[in-house]
């Protein structure tokens, strides 16, 4: 058989470590990321001239990201790479690419999606003001431009990433002003037995918490949101919040807010992949089973935008879908028994964090109706509670909400919640918003060229 | 306000001058265009559907809200944009109407 033609897409490290496996059998993938640089969100690389070391940047996890970029630069000249390339859509067993203007269509035979995630926010009132970020964006500010979002920052929403980044900014010479998570204590004490899957990353997290507290950090657990307050020339003023009772308000020039994370599924989408309902995330994901097989041939899934398992899951997934492709085209057969059971532990550890760290579908079905809910066009939670429609997607088509700059990716989940609560039926009835190309908005003339 | 991020390393990099509707800003060699305009200002556009100025929200692409113009009506995504010196950029869609390709 001629080489079999394999597309990745993704160099996180799930699309990272699936390239090595690939090459490791005389397979040349073509690896296509919209990044400048290798590595993904997690181990994402900063600018070339930059000098801070891997402990600064990586912490806990300086000698994964300095394996994961060393793998990658020696497989540079055994595959076939394209950074700064945005895969657009996927149809008629092609992947459609735009890179600075520049279209092409690439065919294969096997694809391997590892498009990661993007963070999962809770709208609050004043969101839309200048100085509020995703906790993702606060991040990426600080591991790849080296700033803060700004000189007081708070950090609120749940899940672990919300203290690990906090911590980051702290060791890095910002002022946190505060840590606030809508989770109660003790779904953390709940959910310990399942976090236990995991000992060593349970630690690192204790150990992050602990240092929040020392270094004065105002930490605080079972919070619900009132208000961002602000002035729309100036951005964010303070920050409005309730917890034990009491209405709190702390004076801030930046919020960083999420609740854990939502996986890019979008091309797994128009790939045709088929979706089900998760009740522990309340999200939809693509269907993958233990090996990393969507439900159409040929199309593969790993890491975070199959599931979110996290950065060590990621790899591990890679891997594991690498070797099941190239075993399914007959190209080389091994054994993925330890790496199906790394994956299954990692998955229990994931439910254990989603119970600890809970998304607070009460606290949205409860916003006020002036609440933005969509940030792109300032549709409010009170237009989606009227509207004439109790489905996603027909929702969208009278209210825009998953229609606008986004494409849903920071109102969808939330607008869903708004909608079940006020007919009263059952999130997973709301169904999901489909996945459209281009999948982000593409330069003029170019999806006109291609349609 | 001064800017709205502020530096917390990596501050001995060369400088590079660009010009944000007409005034001179300067930024470093490595900036994205959102850090070099937010390093000195507070926002990096108007909401078209609401009163409030707007500095961006994801910082990886995925939201669209740090879109600014380059001088001849080009659309740039500021978070994932490198600054160049003496690029031009607007903080308003200028008034150009775009070329009918074909
Ligand atoms: C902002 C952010 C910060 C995070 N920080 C941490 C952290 O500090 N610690 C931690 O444990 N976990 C973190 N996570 C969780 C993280 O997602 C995983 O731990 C890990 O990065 C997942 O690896 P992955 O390979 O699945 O995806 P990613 O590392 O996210 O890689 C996905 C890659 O796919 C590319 N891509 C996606 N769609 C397309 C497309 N259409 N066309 C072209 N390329 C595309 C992206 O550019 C990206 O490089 C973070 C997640 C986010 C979103
Ligand atoms: S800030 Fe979201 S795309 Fe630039």
């Amino acid at each position: 058989m001629a080489e079999p033609r394999v597309i990745i897409v993704g160099a996180g490290p799930a699309g990272v470590r699936a390239a090595e496996v690939l090459v490791a059998s005389g397979v040349r993938p073509v690896v296509i990321d919209e990044g400048r640089r290798d590595g993904g969100q997690i181990y994402r690389r900063q600018p070339e001239g930059f000098t801070r070391g891997y402990d600064s940047l990586y912490g806990t996890e300086a000698d994964r990201a300095l394996s994961l970029h060393e793998t990658f630069d020696g497989l540079k000249d055994k595959i076939d790479y394209r950074p700064d390339t945005l895969v657009w859509n996927i149809s008629q067993g092609r992947v459609w690419t735009n890179a600075n203007g520049r279209v092409d269509d690439l065919e294969y035979d096997a694809l391997l999606l590892c498009t990661g995630a993007t963070d999962r926010v809770m709208p609050v009132k004043g969101w839309q003001y200048a100085g509020v970020f995703s906790l993702g964006a606060s991040q990426v500010a600080l591991k790849s431009q080296a700033v803060s979002i700004g000189r007081r920052v708070v950090f609120m929403g749940s899940g672990p990433l919300l203290y690990l980044v906090a911590s980051q900014y702290v060791k890095a010479g910002a002022n946190v002003v505060a840590v606030l998570d809508t989770a109660p204590f003790f779904a953390r004490i709940k959910a310990l037995p399942k976090l236990l899957a995991e000992p060593g990353v349970l630690w690192n997290g204790i150990m992050l918490t602990r240092m929040l507290q020392k270094s004065g950090v105002r930490l605080m657990t079972g919070v619900k949101p009132r208000e961002i307050l602000g002035d729309p020339e100036t951005g964010v003023s303070s920050l409005q919040f309730e917890a034990g009772g009491k209405i709190h308000e702390i004076a801030c020039d930046a919020v960083a807010m999420g609740h854990h994370l939502r996986p890019e599924t979008q091309l797994a989408d128009l790939a045709r992949c088929a979706f089900r309902f998760d009740s522990v995330t309340r999200q939809w994901l693509p269907v993958v089973d233990a090996d990393g097989r969507s439900s159409v041939d040929g199309v593969y899934l790993a890491g975070d935008g199959a599931r979110i398992l996290g950065a060590r899951s990621a790899e591990a997934s890679g891997q594991l879908a690498a070797m099941t492709l190239l075993s399914d085209m007959g190209v080389a057969a091994s054994d993925r028994w330890a790496l199906r059971q790394a994956v299954a532990n990692y998955a229990r550890f994931a439910t254990g964090l989603a119970e600890a760290f809970p998304w607070p579908h009460e606290q949205i079905a409860d916003l006020a109706d002036d609440v933005v809910l969509c940030r792109c066009e300032g549709v409010t939670v009170g237009e989606m509670r009227r509207v004439d429609a109790s489905e996603a997607n027909r929702a969208k088509a009278f209210n825009r909400v998953g229609m606008g700059r986004c494409q849903g990716r920071y109102c969808g989940l939330a607008g869903a919640e708004v909608l079940a609560a006020a007919r009263d039926l059952p999130i997973e009835a709301i169904g999901r918003l489909r996945g459209q190309a281009p999948v982000k908005p593409i330069s003029v003339g170019v999806a006109e060229d291609e349609a | 306000m001064n800017g709205r991020f502020t530096r917390l390393a990596e501050t001995d990099r060369p400088t590079v001058n660009i010009i944000v509707d007409g005034q001179p800003v300067q930024a470093m060699v490595g900036d994205t265009l959102m850090v070099a305009m937010l390093s000195s200002g507070a926002s990096l556009r108007s909401a078209e559907f609401g009163p409030e100025k707007r500095a961006g929200f994801c910082l990886m692409g995925a939201c669209q809200d740090c879109w600014v113009w380059t001088a001849d009506g080009g659309r740039l995504r500021a978070c994932s944009t490198p600054v160049e010196n003496g690029q031009q950029i607007s903080t308003s869609q200028p008034e150009v109407t775009w070329p009918n390709h074909g």
